[in-house]
């Protein structure tokens, strides 16, 4: 339930945290169950493909300044593309300089998977060095190289020794873990094992942000309060990493991506962990905010503070209820951030039909009842209706939708949101989840949700023209998880 | 090779999954662990200007999702549930089995299990695409040989040669990111010199019966350096059909041409009515081309005559060729990003060698994206009078070293492809328009020449 360092990897999250990928219900009866964990994840006799780990831990460890990636792996678990056409366009939202995606594949072909892979991971970790000069040098793990039994541990040991910079092992086996989400844990455990330093000095007024390569949405959050942002870990550099045992707290823009490392740095270095829910929202952002404050010392600042920003927000989030009322709205995102954003939909007052998260965590890293997000949101709304949880898996949610009818759905994942737009339903791919932090977050989701239910004809017309690739069979199956009892 | 490779110009086998969803109503089952179909997706698919998931691609594809439990025990068992399940939720008329690098290691044989269905009549057909096994265009001719040796040689159909129909083997979708064009404008001049012509993939495809079709054809055209030969030969030694070998896709008139009456003399064409078309051809494109000599003339200036050039072979050949012995630019460095072998890399330096002297010394034969930029730099030595051609990575540097930049190599995630191709007549056309609309699009030019 919470790290352990001495252990080279993480644990995965269906042991851990009790992940599962599937459900059929509520929000609160899945709220329910999971308190008492009696969820189990169901095996499937069909399904779609999933992500995996390795893909989350290269989101994290790409995007560290100054630092190289080695993907021990055959080349197409390699993805640096995708990262080197976002991060600058990110860094300039951030107001920070260009960087560069230093990435090698050490390119694992046949006969690597018979006589082992370390010599080659050794050359091309030299490599890295020579062509980067990197601060540090992550060495991600993959399916092949875990299966052909690459002691990845003992090689990186010994080039660390030799370089004299971290090289930094990160197991994230597609394999190991049926939640891709683990992947993340297995970088920040890496960054944890041998990236942070014992603080040499305390900075009190210093708040570690566990986001991605998010917009600058947080300085303005927290500046009356006296405080400064650490955004970790895309986008920062290995000596910010080193000092995130001097920060006065840390939070985070989801539980889902960074209760792991927040409470691995509470226990191994007394750093206190945010445990409000995150700033999405009104009622929120005033606890996230009251947390922030109580822990630094600002209590002094912060009701003004707050009484002030309600002030000034409430006539633009009156319009904004006004535009989106009559919308019905539906959900299709990451665990923790799909209720996130259940809680602004169901602040700003509209119609919220249903919610398909991608897995479920049954427990939190530290397991505190105040950072148990679907706790937290049936405590602030009741219930929601229609509460799904499926990894992917478009032919399941196909059938959802087509019986739900949403107006807008608001997706959170790569490559999913098309789902909405083949039905017809003007859909929105929420990528930048720090943009709808804290007050004007709310407001400016708002705005982006009443333009996206203004592109109908654009959906509609891509709807008229798909062809549908399910069979009429499965359409006319009533259960969207038939295949998970046993039915073949 | 060394081995390592930094910016990647290719996936892995798995990759092939688009191979399939190319052929209109086949799809997929991937056998293999949870995040490489997403994977090899995002690198071809998105990587090649957004081409999309199209009728069951992306998100849609059935998946085993290896996990620990199948590594441990093996996972034909549940590779079994789950053709069943596809058989059953996805229609198609053609289901392809791929293996990944789990299934690889561990020894499931999806052959034998996809083979079990073939034996009901299931159109189910399995290959090994284990990403260890090589690169995208290895697993690309590997599914096209195992479709034709599982399912359409499963038929027991009398071979009944029909003169004129020709199968084409060109592109790799869509790792060749412009290969719905490039096939529409090969089958459209097929057509021209009155061929029949199995296309095989895209949306000129008649999809699976047009694969059923392959053993009746008179001859194979293999268009690519060399991807599709090794097909070409098996379909010679299975029915005995000949095969004509261009080992590139020619780029404007002149190599158009050429190709075209190449291809006439092997099919035994009437040559008159060859080279009616091709007059016609040509004086649709050079007058097209003859009109700008206003803006050549105008702007000489501020066109670039540098060339560099980062492709597969079977795109660097053709396009080199034309915007050197057409466009008048000077090659200063081609990079061939895909040789499976020193021996298919000597092929491609002695092809360029037959292009013109001018591009001695020129040619690289480098698939490490790193080393790449590395020499690119160090040849433009400051120059700001260089049209690079290549990927996403190349716009960077492109912008970094003040130059322009062309996409003809995936990844490209910056950028929107339909039918675009640089192939045929329409092909050379479309690139003329881009390489002297591109001098607007990314610097300050007037009409007339400014001191820098």
């Amino acid at each position: 339930m919470s790290a352990n360092l001495d252990l080279s990897s993480v644990e995965v999250r269906e042991r851990r945290l009790k992940s599962i990928i599937s459900y059929n219900g509520t929000a609160k009866d899945l709220s329910d169950k999971s308190k008492s964990k009696s969820l189990n994840i169901r095996e499937r006799s069909y399904g779609q493909c999933s992500d995996c780990a390795q893909g989350c831990g290269q989101v994290i460890s790409y995007t560290i300044r100054g630092a190289a990636v080695i993907e021990h792996s055959p080349i197409g678990c390699s993805a640096p593309a995708v990262s080197a056409l976002g991060i600058n366009v990110a860094n300039k939202a951030r107001g920070l300089p260009p960087q560069k995606t230093n990435v090698l594949s050490t390119n694992l072909t046949e006969k690597d998977t018979v006589y082992g892979g370390i010599e080659k991971l050794n050359a091309t970790v030299r490599e890295a060095k020579r062509r980067f000069d990197p601060t540090a040098i992550f060495v991600q793990s993959s399916c092949a190289a875990g299966i052909i039994g690459d002691d990845i541990e003992s090689a990186t040991t010994a080039l660390q020794e030799e370089l004299g910079i971290p090289v930094v092992p990160i197991f994230c086996e597609g394999f190991k873990s049926r939640i891709w989400s683990t992947g993340f844990d297995a970088s920040f455990h890496g960054i944890l094992r041998k990236i942070v330093k014992e603080p040499k000095k305390k900075q009190p007024d210093l708040v570690n942000v566990f986001n991605f390569e998010g917009s600058d949405t947080f300085t303005p959050l927290l500046a009356p309060l006296g405080l400064r942002v650490n955004y970790v870990v895309p986008l920062s550099d290995v000596h910010q990493l080193e000092e995130l045992s001097e920060a006065a707290c840390s939070t985070h823009i989801c539980e889902t991506l960074a209760t792991y490392p927040a409470n691995a740095l509470e226990k191994y270095y007394g750093v206190p962990e945010v445990k409000a829910p995150p700033p999405f929202g009104v009622k929120w952002t005033d606890e996230w905010l009251r947390d922030i404050a109580r822990i630094t010392g600002k209590q002094d600042l912060v009701e003004d503070y707050i009484a002030r920003e309600h002030e000034r927000i409430k006539p633009e989030l009156e319009a904004a209820k006004e535009k989106l009322k009559g919308l019905k709205f539906y959900i299709f995102a990451g665990d923790s951030y799909a209720h996130s954003i259940a809680n602004m939909l169901l602040d700003l007052g509209v119609d919220l039909i249903g919610v398909t998260t991608l897995h479920h965590d049954q427990l939190t890293d530290g397991g505190e009842e105040s950072i148990d997000s679907l706790g937290n949101l049936v405590n602030s709304h009741g219930d929601v209706p229609n509460f799904t949880v499926c990894n992917k898996q478009p032919y399941q949610v196909y059938k959802i939708l087509t019986k739900l009818k949403p107006d807008v759905m608001i997706v959170r994942h790569m490559n999913m949101a098309v789902l909405g737009a083949k039905l017809g339903i003007p859909s929105i791919n929420d990528g930048d989840v720090n943009i709808s932090a804290g007050y004007d977050g709310l407001a400016r989701l708002a705005e982006r949700l009443y333009q996206a239910s203004k592109a109908k004809k654009l959906f509609q017309n891509v709807a008229a023209h798909t062809q549908n690739p399910y069979s009429e069979w499965w359409l006319s199956q009533e259960d969207p998880f038939y295949f998970e009892g046993g039915h073949q | 090779m060394r081995g390592y490779i930094e910016q990647p110009r290719f996936s892995c086998a798995l990759a092939a999954q688009q191979t399939v969803l190319a052929i209109p109503r086949a799809v997929p089952i991937a056998h293999c662990g949870p995040g490489c179909v997403g994977k090899t997706f995002a690198f071809s698919g998105l990587g090649a200007g957004h081409q999309g998931e199209g009728y069951a691609g992306g998100g849609n594809v059935t998946c085993t999702n290896t996990n620990e439990q199948d590594v441990v025990f093996g996972g034909e068992e549940k590779l079994t549930k789950f053709i069943n399940g596809a058989l059953k939720v996805i229609k198609s008329d053609l289901y392809v089995v791929l293996a990944g690098c789990t299934a690889g290691i561990i020894g499931d044989d999806v052959l034998q299990v996809s083979q079990d269905f073939a034996e009901e009549g299931k159109p189910v057909v399995g290959v090994d695409t284990s990403g260890f096994r090589g690169n995208s265009y290895v697993g690309h001719e590997l599914v096209v040989k195992e479709i034709i040796k599982q399912f359409v040689d499963d038929f027991d159909l009398e071979v009944e040669v029909r003169k004129g129909l020709v199968n084409v083997f060109a592109s790799v979708p869509p790792q060749n990111p412009f290969w719905r064009g490039d096939l529409e404008e090969i089958k459209r001049i097929l057509e021209l010199l009155g061929l029949e012509v199995n296309i095989l993939f895209g949306t000129e495809s008649a999809g699976v019966s047009e694969w059923k079709d392959i053993p009746n054809a008179q001859f194979n055209l293999v268009l690519n350096t060399w991807v599709g030969e090794s097909t070409a030969k098996l379909l010679k030694t299975k029915y005995g059909t000949p095969y004509l070998h261009i080992p590139y896709l020619p780029t404007g008139a002149a190599a158009t041409s050429r190709v075209i009456r190449e291809i006439g003399a092997f099919a035994e064409l009437d040559s008159a009515k060859v080279e009616k078309l091709i007059d016609k051809e040509e004086k649709r494109f050079y007058t097209y081309f003859t009109a700008l000599a206003d803006f050549f003339a105008d702007f000489r200036n501020s066109i670039p005559y540098e060339l560099y050039l980062v492709a597969d072979s079977s795109y660097a050949i053709g396009v080199s060729d034309f915007v050197v012995n057409e466009l008048g630019f000077t090659p200063e460095g081609i990079y061939i990003t895909d040789p499976p072998s020193d021996k298919v890399g000597n092929q491609i330096l002695e092809i360029f060698k037959g292009l013109g002297e001018e591009f001695e010394g020129k040619v690289v034969i480098e698939d490490d994206g790193g080393l790449i930029q590395e020499d690119i730099r160090k040849r433009l030595n400051g120059s700001k009078k260089a049209a690079i051609f290549g990927s996403l990575w190349e716009d960077m540097l492109a912008d970094e070293t003040g130059n322009l930049h062309y996409h003809i190599s995936i990844p490209m995630l910056n950028d929107v492809v339909i039918n675009r191709s640089y192939v045929g007549y329409n092909g050379g056309l479309r690139l003329i328009e881009e390489i002297y609309s591109g001098i607007f699009r990314n610097r300050d030019v007037a009409g007339t020449t400014l001191v820098e």
